[in-house]
């Protein structure tokens, strides 16, 4: 036990330039699964054929391919169709999209969710497609929807580590390297996963709170 | 300044307006009668768009009812519509759903929205709840807040969809109480009741509807209490004297 904690001194501040990547990963890629989920989920929703085939077709798409190989397509592939990316942009990128298949379904699902009666007293005062979304259907869907979505948070917290196989130096790659290098697996990947879990608390927190919310209506 | 003329409709196999012709004058009330099932709902939802139809023609103001067409928004906005499970906005105020369509599709002046708002909340009662939010109210008080809401709009006419028929009976009163009141301004209503009192004592006509077309209409005297037809006679007996 005591070696541990002298390992966890020495290692820390190496592992900590890792979380800072892991984070940026995971933020950056929560934003963009979120901004392009919205987008499908309205293409499914639209109420135009074209549009929502599309969006379906374009998320079964995206479920069927696993995350690592998004990964080493965006990074290994794309040079040399002459789109050069860093390992970072690829991993936001490429976790952004993959998750952005399942935000769109959690989003559908929460919009398919609101009463229908809804919809009619919006459209009775004469309001539009969009406008009922902006004024009337989003805004209880969020209440639907924020669980899961804390939940994506938390998943998406942990594929990060999934940007490792693409050389960006985030926490489990830091982790991989120091016990590569001192063989001290035990210790390392113990505050490794220790880390992860002090990452998820506040996530699961979080989570936690939102249910309530929702439960309570 | 409501007409249909020969307005059919299918859900799949199912006819359920079978050539509906009529016509509804500025300031009259007209209420829609007949056993459930029978298309009484789906003409008010058709003239407001909310329902397509196959054939025929609706218009209102001489402006044609087509939901697929921009010019929807404008019938909407002149013909408001009350629903029987009220269908307010909950994640909204009291006030804020009063003044949603003034606000937002109509885009008029806050200030003269919210205090037009506040009149109408005070017109149906309800002006403290104004701040409360619809779950907190009851039924009867929350059908009041719609029809505020359609007031709002400053409408042309109002199509009733069973305001009451969702209500807990003592609360029925209340709802009836400000439909009267509005009938009395001089309101264009059309009205889908079950409450054969209100037609009888507020209706200026009354249609008796029963398997998608209409069987007899006329004045609320004459349908309600000198029925010709056998079908609203049997009808009638079956929703006065249920025992």
């Amino acid at each position: 036990m005591k070696g541990f904690w002298h390992d966890a001194a020495e290692f820390f501040p190496i592992l900590m330039s890792g979380v800072a990547l892991t984070i940026i990963v995971t933020i950056g890629s929560l934003l963009l699964s979120t901004v392009l989920g919205l987008i499908w989920a309205m293409m499914r929703v639209s109420g135009i054929k074209v549009l929502s085939m599309l969006g379906a077709s374009l998320i079964n798409v995206i479920r069927g391919i696993p995350i690592i190989v998004l990964l080493f397509y965006l990074y290994f592939v794309m040079p040399d169709l002459g789109v050069t990316l860093s390992a970072l942009q690829a991993a936001i990128l490429g976790l952004g999209i993959a998750y952005s298949a399942y935000q769109a379904e959690n989003f559908r699902a929460g919009i398919e969710a609101i009463d229908k009666g809804q919809i009619e007293a919006a459209q009775s005062i004469g309001m539009g497609w969009w406008l009922t979304m902006r004024r009337v259907v989003l805004p209880q869907a969020v209440r639907i929807v924020l669980p899961p979505y804390g939940n994506v948070m938390i998943m998406m917290l942990k594929d990060s580590s999934q940007a490792s196989t693409i050389t960006v130096a985030e926490l489990a790659l830091q982790g991989k390297l120091i016990a590569s290098s001192t063989f001290k697996n035990t210790n390392v990947f113990t505050l490794v996963a220790l880390m992860y879990l002090t990452m998820s608390i506040p996530l699961i927190l979080l989570v936690r709170h939102f249910e309530k919310r929702a439960g309570k209506k | 300044m409501i007409e249909l003329t020969d307005v059919h409709k299918s859900f799949g196999q199912n006819e359920v307006l079978k050539g509906i012709t009529a016509s509804v004058q500025k300031g009259e009330v007209v209420c829609i009668v007949g056993p459930s099932g029978s298309g009484k709902s789906t003409i008010l939802r058709c003239i407001n768009g909310l329902e397509s139809y196959d054939r025929g023609e609706i218009s209102v103001e001489g402006l044609k009812v087509d939901r697929d067409a921009a010019s929807i928004v404008k019938v909407r906005t002149q013909v408001s519509m009350v629903f029987q499970r009220f269908n307010l906005f909950p994640h909204r105020t009291v006030l804020e759903n009063v003044v949603e369509g003034p606000l937002y599709v109509k885009k008029e002046p806050r200030a003269q929205v919210l205090e037009r708002g506040r009149v109408l909340l005070a017109q149906v009662g309800l002006a403290e709840k104004a701040d409360a939010h619809p779950p907190q109210l009851s039924g009867g008080q929350q059908q009041r807040v719609a029809i505020a809401r359609a007031l709002a709009m400053q409408p042309k006419a109002i199509l009733f969809d069973e305001p009451t028929s969702a209500l807990d009976p003592e609360l029925v009163g209340d709802v009836l109480g400000v439909m009267r009141k509005l009938a009395d301004d001089g309101m264009t209503m059309v009205v889908v009741t079950h409450e054969m009192g209100f037609a009888r004592d507020v209706a200026d006509r009354v249609l008796f509807i029963d398997g998608g077309v209409i069987v007899e209409q006329g004045s609320a005297k004459s349908v309600l209490n000198q029925p010709q037809h056998p079908r609203t006679q049997d009808f009638l007996r079956r929703v006065l004297h249920p025992l």
